[in-house]
């Protein structure tokens, strides 16, 4: 039928219209619009809306995916969603045309005498196959390995695990979440004994006040920004950003409050000091459901190969604990953090007023630390102590950056020491796994291997010679990134990278494989809050792009496996997410039925008895909860949550004469992590184009930079050129610079340190020393 | 060129002037809400350039306090 272009966009203009109204009218029960505005609005038009969690972010907002011939041409926020209410934002809107960029990958390609060749993917996958049987004939199993991403599918991760670790059997398996949540997981772990956040989104709408910890929330979680500047619109909550650089989230912050890089340990222990001397603590809370632990110190910071470190808890007094509170006064810490003990008093304060529900969010600024678990220990330190925890609106709470970082790294357990249900380490946990993906248990070694950054080393050394790259770009993103960029090009490893568009990564393949993405096939994700979320395939991959999954499942059966990975094309999707929800069979896990995520926005596990549990280890919603009390942190053998003394630690490497700044590395709002995807819209492309260094508007002056001036980084493992930026966007503080990784045409890792949590192996991307110079 | 609708929150009391500075922009449209402080805006554009202009236009309303998105549509250029 003939449509002119002035009819379609008035009908378009009016469904967006209508979309607004929706979205208004979940935020804002019972408003009006004048009846003439709401009369003639159409409630479809001819686009197909689909319902899928958003393939950007973690925050895993709902969206309603417009399609039309075929091809995804508009996005809403889904009205129905709890996470987003109807809002989305500008990546999620962009989010369809992320699919459709001019150098879609579309055929296999193998490199043959240096240059690639198209190939069908039927050879590709033999080839694939037949390089892993070789190699692990040749150096034993231990030398085949894949890397993920929290950017997985649960179906992707599962097969993944099932196949290297239960069928191969090494525990070769690792993700990029190595790099972003590896220390929420431990904090969680060594706290409570169990991962992920005991509240949900719905703490927003309840809490007071919100601390902010090194959280540019604003420009990574801009949607659950939006809910509580929202918040502040209705109620008038208090956002106090606590961080190391000024952003668009401290401009709209109720107060911004600044310290020195690493010393957020020093502040959190501050802030417990307030709390015990003011007598703020919530004494039978912290009598009943918390102990007392201290762990090693002088951990080192996992700079030398084959690094390893084990903590060794041991169990302390309440007195214990106040004594080496002593030594993190307000005012000692004033000396060591430049947060006055005005601040650190007022910060206290908050957390100590039992009128005040407080929520603390954290993301990469806590977990890309050099004591990352420790840090987030602490913070749930003053939780615990308050008592302000596990009940609407008191909620510490550690944000994803990925869309499935926890539903498929942390839930489905694609790290080297996990099993979708327990770890390698357990008998019990290994016997179980195997009984479900049908393996004998000795297939599954007990002992983990490497975790990411000794992966790479692992490839660098020989000791890995195949490895299988997956929905991540490591080339861009590994700290101290030539050595391992280096490592991938040395004669005798083989590298298979499975991806939708060319990256720096892809370059070092030997195969490349051409995957389907988001909605060019069917999945889930599971986002920040434990939501597990559904998508049908709404459009057809092109050409021969294949589903990461799909991938895994053919090489699997070439490599003999058929009895494990016996499910149908049509209907594997399904097959796998039954087979995966046994592993979760239990109160404290429990996985909805696919039906259930098929008809609704997502769903929060533990889903028990038709039911999302919304905070966790609270007897009154979290039917998990059996010691008879208020509150039950089952995670712990004793039921109880574990109040740590951790110090403060310098970072591995601190400003110096020669290096006197201190560099730190993230994301801007406007790209996906490595841009492989955002760069391609031109939009997003044009509004950040390339990179930049941020300085301190008062270190610009002294070294006489402008913005637009070249600037010279150097640090012990390198230099990078990069225009400046002063005063724009973010400004650091004092002898620190900023500068996003984004850009494969400035490096940033390159000059970057890798040095990491002992605890978590998470590498700390935020802090290393480094010279700069006007170029 | 993309058509997109958002959630503009005004200052407190500033609402009626937040309508009247976002009307007379000539790619949004706006619908206030009658009982509650909010409205909506859609706006139209043709060109990169013209969308980047148009933003930054909104974004320099004093009377506005939040806009938050909601919905985009790329519409194709195809009869
Ligand atoms: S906030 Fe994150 S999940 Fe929500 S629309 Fe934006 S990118 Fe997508």
């Amino acid at each position: 039928m003939y449509t002119s272009i002035t009819s379609r966009r008035s009908f378009i203009k009016k469904m967006a219209t209508l979309s607004a109204i929706t979205a208004a009218a979940t935020m804002f029960p019972g408003i009006l619009f004048a009846d003439e505005q709401e009369r003639g609005l159409p409630t479809n038009g001819n686009l197909d809306w689909k319902k899928a969690p958003c393939r950007f972010c973690g925050v895993g907002c709902g969206v309603l995916v417009g399609i039309e011939d075929g091809k995804a041409v508009a996005v809403k926020g889904d009205p129905k969603s709890s996470v987003n209410k109807g809002l989305c934002c500008v990546k999620g809107y962009h989010s369809v045309m992320a699919m459709y960029g001019t150098d879609r990958l579309t055929k296999p390609l193998v490199k043959k005498n240096g240059t690639y060749v198209e190939t069908s993917m039927k050879e590709a996958l033999d080839l694939i196959a037949s390089k892993m049987k070789e190699t692990i004939d040749a150096h034993g199993k231990d030398a085949v390995s894949i890397y993920g991403s929290g950017q997985w599918t649960i179906p992707d991760g599962y097969v993944a695990s099932k196949l290297f670790k239960g069928c191969i059997g090494t525990n070769n398996v690792e993700a990029n979440a190595r790099l972003c949540m590896a220390s929420a997981v431990t904090g969680f772990m060594t706290s409570f004994g169990i991962d992920e956040p005991m509240g949900c989104y719905d703490d927003i709408d309840h809490a007071d006040v919100f601390f902010l910890w090194g959280n540019n929330m604003a420009e990574m979680h801009p949607v659950l920004f939006s809910r509580i500047l929202d918040q502040r619109l209705k109620r008038g909550v208090k956002i106090i950003d606590f961080a190391t650089r000024t952003t668009r989230t401290s401009m709209a912050a109720d107060k911004s409050i600044l310290f020195r890089p690493q010393t957020d340990l020093a502040v959190a222990n501050a802030i417990c000091y307030e709390i015990i001397n003011n007598g703020w603590v919530n004494q039978s809370f912290v009598e009943k459901h918390c102990n007392f632990n201290k762990g090693l110190t002088n951990m080192g910071y996992g700079l030398e190969d084959n690094y390893s470190f084990t903590d060794k808890p041991e169990k302390i007094s309440f007195e214990d604990y106040k004594n080496f509170l002593e030594d993190y006064t307000p005012e000692k810490v004033e000396k060591i953090s430049g947060v006055s003990a005005k601040d650190i008093k007022y910060m206290a304060s908050f957390y100590g007023d039992p009128n005040k529900k407080v929520m603390s969010v954290w993301c990469m600024g806590m977990n890309q630390h050099s004591r990352g678990t420790w840090i987030n220990n602490l913070v749930y330190n003053i939780h615990l102590l308050t008592g302000k925890i596990s009940t609407p609106g008191n909620s510490p709470f550690s944000l994803t950056g990925q869309p499935s970082a926890c539903g498929t790294v942390r839930e489905v357990g694609t790290l080297t020491h996990k099993l979708p249900h327990g770890v390698v380490m357990n008998e019990e946990h290994r016997k179980f796994a195997a009984e479900i993906w049908d393996v004998p248990v000795e297939n599954i070694p007990s002992k983990p291997t490497y975790h990411t950054v000794e992966m790479f080393r692992a490839l660098d050394r020989g000791d890995i010679r195949f490895m299988w790259i997956q929905v991540t770009n490591p080339m861009v993103t590994m700290p101290k990134l030539k050595r391992y960029r280096d490592a991938t090009k040395k004669e005798g490893r083989f590298i298979v990278v499975s991806d939708i568009y060319p990256t720096p990564t892809t370059d070092i393949a030997d195969v490349i494989l051409p995957s389907a993405m988001w909605i060019e096939r069917e999945g889930m994700y599971g986002n920040s809050e434990r939501r597990t979320q559904y998508f049908e395939q709404m459009v057809e991959p092109p050409g021969e792009a294949m589903s990461d999954t799909w991938q895994l499942v053919e090489v699997a059966k070439r490599l003999g496996f058929e009895k494990q990975f016996y499910y149908n094309e049509e209907t594997h999707i399904e097959e796998i997410y039954n087979e995966y929800r046994r592993h979760h069979d239990n109160k404290k896990h429990n996985m909805a039925p696919l039906e259930v995520l098929k008809e609704e926005s997502g769903v929060l596990w533990p889903y028990v008895d038709g039911k999302s549990t919304k905070w966790r280890f609270n007897a009154k919603y979290d039917p998990a909860c059996s010691n008879g009390e208020d509150f039950h942190f089952y995670g712990k053998p004793d039921g109880k949550a574990v109040i740590w003394q951790r110090p403060y630690e310098p970072a591995a490497e601190e400003p110096d004469d020669e290096y006197p700044f201190w560099l730190n590395t993230g994301r801007v709002v406007e790209h996906w992590h490595t841009g492989s995807m955002t760069r391609r819209i031109p939009v997003l492309h044009k509004a950040m184009p390339h990179a930049y260094v941020e300085l301190n508007p008062g270190d610009a002056e002294r070294l006489q930079i402008k913005t637009g001036d070249n600037v010279l980084l150097t640090t012990r493992r390198g230099k990078i050129t990069l225009p400046a930026s002063v005063n724009e966007r973010g400004v650091p503080t004092p002898n620190q610079v900023f500068v996003p990784f984004f850009d494969e045409n400035m490096l940033i890792n390159d000059i970057t340190l890798d040095s990491f949590c002992p605890i978590s192996k998470e590498p700390d991307y935020k802090k290393c020393a480094v010279k700069v110079e006007k170029a | 060129m993309p058509i997109k609708s958002y959630l503009a929150h005004p200052f407190e009391g500033k609402k009626a002037e937040l309508v009247k500075a976002i009307s007379v922009i000539k790619q949004c449209e706006v619908i206030p809400a009658e009982n509650r402080d909010v409205l909506v805006v859609v706006t139209e554009t043709y060109s990169r350039e013209e969308e980047d202009l148009l933003k930054e236009q909104l974004e320099a309303i004093s009377s506005l306090k939040l806009l938050a998105m909601v919905s985009g549509f790329n519409t194709p250029q195809k009869h």
